[in-house]
């Protein structure tokens, strides 16, 4: 039986391999938080890492996933204890239907897992597959920018602590 | 011992022989000219010459990473090293300011820049030369009447020997044939613009042509196929490997929009050269495309039947049919990758792909071609209907990649199995040098 290793658990189930990553997450797993906007790699409301980067799951059979490290919206944090870039989307108001905003955080959190200090330019362009119908995309930005600054921020108040208790 | 006299008198020979070909390869140096004057320049002479520029893709290469177009410093990775594109905005010092008309002309009908020095064939003055003084003195126009930009170029990455700037000279005089087009009496006169924008201005031959080992186009190749960024730019001549043979009025619709069934979308290097010729002259466009329809020539009959044939025979075999055992893993990631939208049972809204099957890179020689529209996957160009397609470089490994396109060239072509698949999808990942 096919095993998916998603948010650090393994998980069973049975499909097809060309079965598309997202109706596994979704129907067999229970995980609702990438959304099906499209289902064409049109929208990036499916948006997942896998092995920390940003892919579409609707249009990724699992075939593809299943020796890698899944990692969806709920991987990031709880509804009581959020992570970071879920909780500059929320600071910022980043949502106004919400649809499109958990492919928005999964992108984001690629974005900076790799680098934390993103320039405006590089933002711009990682986000650019991710569409939004209701136009919050100045929030969005607002929101990333946010989460980038308080994960350096937290790097820059853990570095000196090391140095105090030595 | 001998050995080293040997050695050393070859190279004071060689060292002689430099010195008499230095004084040889000295082009003058033209004066500075002060910035002419914007209003002294007619509007319709600036307004031609913004067209003959679009197409003759100046601001592809002198266009910096900010998008400030003419400024120059884009990086052009050359199997001789790295070469700068130039600011050629009205900056006197940065750009082409200082230069005078005449000093313009020399660039671009001889490759000598204003202080003399030869430049790059990079530069494709060997199709430049061919555009008569009236298109370069409307193109002077429409250069000098831009804003300037004071962007120094940096400096190019060129290892030794072919730092030393007069060794072109050597290069032009085995490779550079000065002198205007010659219009041919027996052709059309709509042919005859299409030869003359094609093989001047617009270059196509630059990308097209294969090269030889210094990277002098191989006239006796023409447009047979080149290599530009990484990608390969496929014959335009009767070596083409398209499986629908193309016609006059889809070169027409492709080079104008960026699109056309059953062909598909211009994608990486072409891009830019289809958005440009949205803006120009119907007409241009179309001698173009007469004239390279012309080269292509007529289909035989065999390659007229192959695309419809293609298609009927590949859609029994793709999704659930005998070729889904025989490679499994291809068969299996294209039905969930790629089917939704380039299968007519898979295609829902209004995405549609075009038919693999009339795919022109999966028959293309050079598989980079296909793994760079399926890792980077194509943002439409400006003018094109198309769809997006979207990007597999993360969620696809290498041999994942391999898999999918060796399954692909053997469902949708009647080509060879790409040999040394592996290195050309590496290839195709790696990102330019000296961005």
């Amino acid at each position: 039986m096919p095993t998916l290793n998603v948010n650090g658990r393994s998980h069973q189930f049975e499909a097809d391999g060309a079965t598309p990553l997202l109706y596994v997450l979704r129907d067999d797993l229970g995980l609702n938080g990438a959304k099906f906007g499209c289902g064409l790699g049109q929208c990036g409301a499916c948006t997942v890492l896998m092995d920390d980067k940003p892919v579409l799951s609707c249009i990724t059979p699992i075939t593809v996933a299943l020796s890698r490290r899944i990692t969806t919206l709920e991987g990031l944090g709880t509804f009581d204890n959020p992570g970071v870039v879920q909780r500059a989307f929320i600071a910022e108001q980043a949502a106004q239907c919400g649809f499109c905003i958990a492919g928005m955080i999964m992108r984001a959190e690629a974005l900076l897992r790799r680098n934390p200090a993103p320039s405006d330019k590089e933002i711009r362009g990682h986000m650019s597959p991710n569409l939004c119908r209701c136009g919050t995309h100045m929030r969005i930005l607002a929101a990333v920018r946010r989460a980038a600054g308080t994960i350096r921020s937290a790097a820059a108040d853990s570095a000196p602590s090391k140095e105090t208790r030595r | 011992m001998r050995l080293r006299h040997t050695l050393l008198g070859l190279l004071s020979v060689a060292l002689l022989g430099a010195a008499g070909f230095f004084y040889f390869a000295e082009q003058p140096e033209l004066p500075v000219s002060k910035p002419p004057d914007k209003a002294s320049f007619d509007g319709a002479l600036i307004a031609k010459g913004a067209e003959l520029a679009m197409i003759g893709n100046c601001n592809v290469c002198h266009t910096n990473s900010d998008g400030l177009s003419y400024a120059g410093g884009r990086p052009l990775e050359t199997p001789f090293g790295i070469i700068h594109a130039t600011n050629i905005t009205p900056d006197p010092e940065t750009g082409i300011g200082a230069w005078s008309e005449a000093a313009f002309l020399r660039a671009m009908r001889e490759g000598v820049r204003r202080d003399g020095a030869h430049l790059y064939p990079a530069f494709p003055y060997d199709h430049f030369t061919k555009v008569t003084p009236g298109d370069l003195r409307a193109i002077y126009a429409f250069l000098m009447t831009r804003d300037p930009v004071r962007a120094r170029t940096p400096p190019n990455t060129v290892p030794f020997p072919f730092s030393v700037r007069p060794l072109i000279a050597a290069w032009k005089l085995l490779y550079f044939e000065p002198g205007e087009h010659k219009a041919d009496p027996v052709l059309s006169a709509e042919l005859n613009r299409g030869a003359y924008l094609t093989e001047g201005l617009a270059h196509c031959g630059a990308c097209h042509t294969p090269r030889n080992m210094l990277g002098a186009e191989r006239n006796n190749r023409y447009l047979a196929g080149g290599e530009v960024e990484n990608w390969h730019a496929p014959a335009l001549n009767a070596a083409s490997t398209a499986p629908v043979p193309w016609t006059r009025e889809q070169l027409f619709t492709y080079l104008r929009t960026g699109f056309v069934t059953p062909h598909g979308v211009a994608a990486g290097p072409m891009q830019p050269v289809v958005n440009n010729l949205a803006t120009v002259a119907e007409q241009d466009v179309k001698a173009i495309a007469a004239y390279i329809g012309a080269i292509l020539g007529p289909p035989t009959a065999g390659r007229q039947e192959r695309g419809p044939k293609a298609e009927s025979t590949s859609d029994s075999r793709a999704l659930g049919g005998q070729d889904v055992i025989a490679n499994a893993d291809g068969a299996v990631i294209y039905a969930g990758a790629c089917a939704f939208c380039h299968e007519a049972s898979g295609q829902r809204f209004s995405v549609k792909g075009i038919h693999l099957a009339s795919s022109k890179v999966i028959t293309m020689p050079d598989a980079r071609n296909l793994a760079h529209v399926i890792l980077e996957g194509i943002v439409p160009p400006h003018a094109s209907p198309a769809a997006l397609m979207p990007g597999f470089a993360d969620a696809l490994t290498d041999s994942q990649l391999a898999a999918l396109m060796t399954y692909l060239r053997r469902t949708f072509s009647s080509q060879p199995a790409w040999s040394g698949l592996e290195d050309k999808i590496r290839e195709a990942r790696r990102p330019p040098k000296g961005s």
